[in-house]
């Protein structure tokens, strides 16, 4: 289980959390969701330990994350899956090295055996056929499905994902939307997906947070949202230009302005 | 009022990269064992720093030492000294223009290289991915590259100097009649190998520290954007240029301003 207690965060004069706290159940995906700008992929660095909270807690299985060591950082992000919004691959690797490289550089196992799990990641995410391919000869949609065969490459116990939908063409969605849905149930893991896409993420979270100006402004299964009260959670849930969050950026008056000069 | 805050900012910032950057060369210190564990990553990276700039270095080194044969034999020919040419050739290649001209290439070639490079990867989470899979960036990306420009640019400095003089033989005795023997045999007399060799394979292992840790840092720190890596790649050629000149002087004084 994961739970962050009390987490604040600013960058600057800009509070990205001011005192949040929630709870990410094991062996359920968690969404974590909110306008642009709502600090989402900073909490899923705040989580992996790349950033450092101004105060509070992120608890893994009973370890406090920013008080570990360099060393037992590491071990807990072996445990660890990320699924970067640009993928992440390292352009100068194939896809099968890609993938073969955590695997190479934290076991000891034979070639042989390396070639085996790569082919079974990669035939999870149905690219078994691309495995020669270098990273710039894949699409969006194939280079994040690599890259969540290699946030698998470890068996981690958790994953995070990034923005996963983004810019992505409806048959790669609807791919991912599928492929992360099942490796949550296949492999019973832990998942944490940071969206905005709110029919993509609702369609397959059990649990959903949702984020603004640093406060949690609403949590809840997808249906408690869907039905909630608040017209802030309403107008995010259903995607209403205008609401309490205004369409226009503050601005002087509109007849005004034009009649200025 | 607002002039003294823009200094006082400005020295704070530059106070705090300095100090981020021999945070970050202590972390490469650390991390330097990786790579001779590894000894291919540190192979690969030798080959795209040092290899790739052979050719810029020696075509460069050919010229710098004909232009020198030239000069040398229009300016000593003055005194009736031509034939002390060779003692001129070697002594400005391989006490200055040997290491300072190969670490000015070698940072234009293969600093800017490093930097682009590093921020690139640094712009597509390459690193913070490698982070994530509880792999050492440090080790595995920085250091093999810190290590493989260590022992490039003194090698690329020494070519140079050969290079340079060899040039240098074409320009004054092939075509402007030097005798051969004189050339060389003064150069042997006059040219010590502690003094002069020794104390310029000094200057470039400084230079090739410099460079690769003003370019790797660049790269480390740069603003992840396109025009943040720019704005790296530039700061690490003028900022090695102005480091390679500064310490080639105080270097030059240590060495050779008794003697």
């Amino acid at each position: 289980m994961i739970s962050i207690n009390k987490l604040s965060f600013a960058r600057g004069d800009n509070k990205i959390f001011n005192n949040i706290s929630l709870t990410i159940q094991p062996h359920k995906i968690t969404a974590i969701m909110g306008p642009s700008g709502t600090g989402k992929t900073t909490l899923l660095k705040l989580i992996s330990g790349q950033l450092k909270p101004d105060s509070g807690s992120i608890m893994i299985n009973e370890q406090n994350v920013h008080q570990l060591s360099r060393k037992n950082l590491y071990a807990l992000r072996q445990k660890m899956g990320m699924l970067f919004q640009s993928g992440a691959l390292l352009t100068d690797m194939s896809v099968y090295d890609n993938i073969a490289f955590p695997i190479r550089e934290h076991t000891a196992l034979p070639e042989s055996m390396i070639r085996t799990l790569v082919l079974m990641k990669l035939n999870a995410v149905g690219l078994r056929g691309a495995k020669d391919l270098m990273p710039s000869e894949l699409s969006g949609g194939m280079a994040r499905r690599v890259a969540m065969a290699r946030a698998l490459a470890l068996d981690p116990e958790m994953i995070m994902y990034d923005e996963p939908f983004t810019g992505q063409d409806p048959i790669s969605l609807g791919v991912l939307v599928k492929l992360i849905a099942t490796l949550n149930q296949t492999l019973q893991l832990t998942s944490i997906i940071v969206s905005h896409d709110v029919q993509e993420t609702a369609a397959i979270a059990d649990y959903i947070y949702l984020l603004s100006a640093g406060k949690i402004a609403g949590q809840g299964t997808p249906e408690e949202l869907y039905s909630s009260d608040s017209a802030w959670v309403q107008q995010f849930m259903q995607g209403k230009p205008d609401g309490p969050v205004p369409f226009h950026y503050p601005a002087q008056d509109y007849q005004n302005d034009l009649l200025a000069h | 009022m607002k002039f003294f805050h823009s200094i006082g900012q400005i020295s704070l910032q530059s106070l705090a990269k300095l100090g981020r950057s021999t945070l970050f060369l202590s972390a490469i210190i650390n991390s330097l064992g990786y790579p001779l564990l590894r000894p291919k990553l540190l192979i690969r990276q030798i080959y795209s720093v040092g290899v790739l700039s052979f050719w810029l270095v020696a075509i460069s080194g050919l010229f710098v030492g004909m232009v020198l044969g030239l000069q040398g034999v229009y300016t000593l020919s003055t005194f009736g000294a031509e034939s002390s040419l060779g003692i001129m050739v070697a002594a400005s290649l391989v006490r200055e223009l040997g290491p300072v001209v190969s670490a000015l290439l070698f940072a234009g070639r293969a600093g800017s290289a490093l930097t682009a490079e590093i921020g690139l990867m640094k712009t597509t989470e390459q690193l913070s991915g490698m982070e994530m899979m509880a792999i050492d960036p440090l080790k595995y990306i920085i250091a093999p590259r810190f290590l493989a420009g260590f022992i490039s640019l003194p090698l690329l400095a020494a070519l140079f100097s050969a290079i340079g003089i060899w040039g240098g033989y074409i320009a004054g005795v092939e075509l402007l009649n030097v005798d051969v023997g004189a050339y060389w045999s003064q150069m042997q007399s006059a040219i010590d190998f502690y003094d002069d060799i020794v104390n310029g394979i000094i200057k470039s292992i400084i230079f090739a520290w410099i460079i690769t840790w003003i370019a790797l840092f660049e790269g480390y720190d740069a603003t992840p954007t396109s025009a943040g890596i720019s704005r790296a790649t530039t700061k690490t050629v003028v900022n090695s240029a102005f480091a390679i000149l500064l310490f080639d002087f105080l270097l030059t004084a240590l060495m050779f301003g008794t003697s």
